[in-house]
């Protein structure tokens, strides 16, 4: 028991003096826990969320555009894969992972269950979703956990384009006819208020924060995180000609920082409950493309036994 | 474990991200094969032409020291600071030593 003590103590000067933890390293139970958590919910959203875009890959206006998609949706598999991999680093395996997704048992970004309806959607979810996930990852780049920290270095790095495509695409229709403008608003007015639910509960509200704070797994809070966000994105909106969907957004001399308006928290609550839009499809999605490639995996099961099996042989001969 | 169980060994990538530089460890994937390993790790890791070559090894032939050994396990050179060049005296306006 006292050992426990003393590992705890270890760990915690550990964090203090801003080393990483490493797989192999002591480490409470919780801590563990909760990365699994975060790390595959994180995964999961990465996987999840190259439907709402591959759905405009076959519709891209231009072969530009669906070449700049297509690679997009690329990296968003690769994302999902590195952060698997930091995952099953705390001993977890890949099929846990996976069955935890395709049961609901897991939970990934709320932001995946809404409809991209319009070309212009692909703009804004680049644009805005895309740049606020960029503002949690920058910031877990430093998180305390090595492989995790690892993999959001590379993430990070992938993903300035896809913001700057999406708000390339925001330009463009801005500067278009009147119709493409208010498509582009339109874009903005729904997905305004899902974004900045990204962030989370208010941290008045949120049940996991303390820990992760204390643990350096987050640095800075939902709230902090999500008042970064607004600060740099109201100019973009400006610069677009487009107006933010709050009336009560304004900037505040003495905070300096914009105010803004109340978030429709219901709406949060029962899009993480799965009463969204789209949570239902999303999944069904999800479990048929697993479904459908298991014989592909099969197959290349067979291809590796029966060449093991070859080598076993002409080693022998 | 099915047999349509999709977890696969575990490979661990380096990456040499340049002629002339070390091969540097940069995640894992999962593959039924090293060809396969090897295909899967250039999809995933070299997306943005970052290497010109790669390694794959099964994560099980990897052999690492454990944490809790850490301290009696690189004492041995703790103790010789006269392998380092700072340890010796050198007379003044002496150059290139
Ligand atoms: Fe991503
Ligand atoms: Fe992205």
């Amino acid at each position: 028991m006292e050992n426990t003590v003393q590992l705890e103590e270890q760990f915690n000067a550990k964090l203090d003096k801003g080393e990483f933890i490493e797989p192999k390293d002591w480490m409470p139970e919780k801590y563990r826990k909760t990365l699994i958590r975060q790390i595959s919910q994180h995964a999961h959203s990465e996987i999840i969320g190259m439907q709402p875009e591959g759905n405009w890959i076959t519709r891209a206006p231009s072969l530009r555009r669906k070449a700049v998609l297509l690679a997009k949706v690329q990296d968003e598999a690769g994302h999902g894969l590195y952060l698997y991999s930091a995952a099953e680093t705390m001993g977890i395996s890949r099929d846990e992972l996976l069955d935890q997704l395709h049961t609901g048992k897991a939970k990934y970004s709320s932001i995946f269950n809404y409809q991209t309806l319009t070309w212009a959607d692909m703009g804004a979810v680049g644009w805005l979703v895309d740049g606020a996930a960029i503002i949690n990852q920058v910031m877990l780049q430093r998180t305390s956990y090595g492989p995790y920290s690892r993999a959001m270095v590379r993430i990070c790095k992938e993903e300035s384009f896809h913001q700057r495509q999406g708000y390339e695409i925001m330009c463009a229709l801005a500067a278009g006819t009147p119709e493409q403008k208010a498509m582009a608003q339109d874009a903005l007015n729904r997905w305004w208020w899902p974004t900045l639910m990204m962030f989370g509960p208010k941290d008045s509200e949120s049940k996991n924060s303390t820990d992760s704070i204390r643990w350096k797994i987050k640095r800075e809070t939902n709230d902090e995180l999500r008042q970064k966000f607004i600060d740099r994105t109201v100019a973009q909106a400006e610069h677009l000609g487009l107006v933010i969907p709050d009336p009560e957004l304004k900037w505040n001399e003495e905070r300096g920082h914009y105010d803004s308006g109340e978030i429709n928290w219901e709406e949060f609550w029962n899009v993480v409950e799965g009463r969204g839009p789209c949570n239902h499809i999303r999944l069904k999605v999800r479990v048929a493309a697993h479904e459908n490639g298991a014989w592909v995996r099969e197959a290349a099961n067979a291809y590796a036994a029966k060449k093991a099996k070859r080598e076993a042989g002409s080693l022998v001969a | 474990m099915s047999t349509t169980d999709n977890q696969w060994p575990l490979w661990e990538v380096f990456v040499q991200a340049k002629t002339g530089t070390p091969h540097k460890h940069c995640g894992s994937v999962h593959a039924p094969d090293k060809e396969m390993a090897l295909q899967n790790a250039r999809d995933l890791y070299t997306r943005r032409s970052e290497g010109t070559s790669i390694w794959v090894v099964p994560a099980t032939a990897i052999t690492a020291s454990s944490p809790e050994d850490i301290g009696p396990f690189f004492e041995p050179s703790n103790d010789k600071p006269y392998r380092h060049p700072t340890f010796y005296v050198t007379p003044e306006g002496i150059k290139y030593l």
